[in-house]
């Protein structure tokens, strides 16, 4: 978790050719070329798989096409139209909303995890492992896991009973329960990846802050408010940021418990149903636009509000 | 005093509670992996023992029914080649990077940067169309070339281990007649150990667990892999909790087991390679 600064480091090449030598005109083109060599199959695929995809997408997104025959027809911005009128495709909006309450519940209880895991605790290395083990596990078989476990008189209505609260709600029956149990589905899944995060950027903090602080008379929660949280800021806003893509862009976990049934299909379900079960690449690539801007835009406004210079490659 | 008791009592309950929420509905799905059909068809509650603990019918059942055997094996050939693939390419790529200068390299560095921006799920209709008229869609080939081609983390994760290899290394070695591929060869790929663990880990894992690409690039039986696999379990044994669940204990298992043997190594992975 720490970073030395990417750019820091004055930096010498190598490879600026020698002046003063003649230099020999084969040599110094292999010379410029062996970068190129090195780069090819790397860049062969980033474009074929990323840009070049980029490109169709957009341009198929002002077209009627069905990914199938050769005819497309061009209709201008009549996808987009659609999208933002048409009641049913705007809907899956809402749904991301359950998965974005849910991220805003998985950061709060992974702080809090991560927090006191960093301290002297009994057992933490049994904790950690119970905690982030989820997040290493097949998401079909969480899928199948949970299915099971909000079974109509399964696991959950059990547990309930034993407390005495007894129940025969069918979990996945009603959109908003759906919803809610399958957001829980992804907190349970996912608040592993972000404790192991929060823990190590907590880890690298040096030490003797806080025992400065202690000197100080400084309490834990003070030692948190002061110490952890701005030590960990960098992490936390990344984690913001994989919290609102991984909000929009839900499917597996939804598509697997309930392929979407009862008010729970997420925007990626949507648009694979649209592109390949009702052929509608042309829609469905309109919708992957949005998507895509909107993760763009989420992005680019965390950027702004808070800046972040150690996330560049150079 | 007592305050600080109280509170330290609470944050034990709050482990526990979260222990027992992580461990309780894999744990269910284990019991009910070893229980007969009729333990339960009988709905005689999740959270009873099945009568014979040692009772393996079921994971036979899944594993040669439900293909688990082809599943397992077309998995780890589309891992080691795309894991292979990766190591390569992102050690390539992150060498280039760091010790040449060359036109375009601020523009080359900027592609990866960006492309790094772009979540793959919301692509994946046009790649779709790419990968089908290069001829790779249904074949294992399509899964390998996605996983290969946009791992912008690993050639991160590589950046940083490249940058901390002293260039005198380079320049004694040039000195000595070795060429770019040689010292790539011989001096920075080697030198790149953990850093090679790491996307290992980290890759391997998100390959083993992935289903998007292969359920919507590979649609046939055959090549399931273990999540298309698993998932097609949904449809014959629909009401057989029993097989399903041995089905999910037979995918989490190794998961499990390689977890428990690599721990440090996966959460240093994980780290490194999710803050990039």
């Amino acid at each position: 978790m720490t970073h030395t600064p990417l750019h820091a480091r004055p930096r010498t090449h190598p490879h600026t050719p020698a002046r003063g030598t003649p230099a020999r005109s084969t040599h110094k083109a292999w010379r410029l070329l062996t970068p190129w060599l090195f780069l090819l199959a790397p860049l062969a695929l980033l474009i074929t798989f990323t840009y070049a995809p980029i490109a169709n997408m957009v341009a198929y997104s002002f077209t009627d096409w069905d990914g199938v025959s050769p005819e497309l027809h061009y209709t201008g911005a009549g996808n987009y139209t659609e999208i933002f009128t048409r009641e049913d495709l705007f809907q899956v909006f809402w749904v991301s909303g359950y998965y974005l309450a849910a991220s805003v519940i998985q950061i709060v209880a992974a702080l809090y995890f991560a927090t006191i895991l960093s301290f002297n605790i009994r057992f933490r290395n049994f904790f950690k492992g119970v905690l982030f083990f989820p997040s290493l596990v097949n998401g079909v078989a969480i899928g199948f896991v949970f299915l099971y476990f909000f079974q109509d008189r399964g696991t959950f209505d059990t547990v309930l009973g034993l407390f005495g609260y007894h129940t025969d709600h069918a979990w996945l029956g009603t959109p908003t329960s759906a919803n809610v149990s399958l957001a829980g589905v992804s907190i349970w899944r996912y608040l592993g990846m972000n404790f192991v995060l929060f823990l190590g950027a907590i880890q690298s903090i040096p030490g003797e802050l806080y025992e400065a602080a202690e000197l100080d008379g400084a309490g834990r929660w003070h030692q948190f408010r002061y110490i952890i949280l701005p030590g960990i800021k960098p992490v936390l806003t990344l984690t913001v940021i994989l919290s609102v893509s991984g909000s929009l862009s839900a499917f597996e976990i939804p598509y697997i418990m309930t392929g979407g049934a009862t008010g729970t299909e997420t925007f990626v379900i949507q648009t694979v149903k649209l592109a390949f079960q009702f052929n509608k690449t042309g829609l469905a690539s309109a919708a992957a636009v949005v998507l895509l801007l909107i993760i763009l835009l989420v992005t680019w406004v965390q950027r702004r509000l808070v800046p972040d210079d150690r996330v560049d490659l150079v | 005093m007592t305050r600080r008791a109280v509170a330290r009592a609470l944050v034990y309950l709050s482990l526990i509670a979260a222990t027992l929420i992580v461990l309780l509905p894999l744990g269910v799905v284990l019991l009910t992996s070893l229980k007969t059909e009729n333990e339960t068809a009988n709905g005689g509650g999740a959270l009873t023992l099945p009568h014979d603990l040692l009772n393996f019918h079921n994971y036979v059942t899944a594993f040669q029914d439900g293909g688990m055997l082809r599943a397992f094996g077309n998995t780890a050939f589309i891992l080691v080649v795309s894991v292979g693939g990766t190591v390569l390419i992102g050690s390539m790529t992150a060498y280039a990077i760091d010790r040449f200068t060359f036109r375009f390299r601020k523009l080359v560095i900027a592609l990866f940067l960006v492309a790094a921006l772009v979540p793959g799920v919301t692509t994946q209709v046009a790649t779709f169309q790419i990968v089908h008229s290069l001829g790779m869609f249904d074949t294992r080939w399509a899964p390998i070339a996605l996983y290969m081609g946009t791992d912008i983390v690993s050639i991160y994760i590589f950046l940083q281990f490249v940058r901390s290899i002293p260039i005198s290394l380079d320049e004694a070695a040039r000195l000595d007649g070795a060429n770019a591929f040689t010292i790539y060869r011989k001096i920075i790929f080697p030198l790149l150990k953990p850093a090679i663990a790491t996307v290992v880990i980290v890759k391997g894992i998100a390959v083993y667990n992935d289903f998007y690409i292969p359920f919507l690039y590979m649609p046939s039986q055959d090549l399931g892999v273990i999540s298309t696999s698993l998932f097609r379990f949904k449809g014959p044994y629909a009401a057989h909790w029993e097989t399903i669940s041995a089905g999910a204990v037979l995918v989490i298992l190794p998961t499990l087991i390689v977890f428990l043997a690599l721990q440090k190594y996966i959460y240093n992975g994980f780290m490194r390679g999710a803050t990039r």
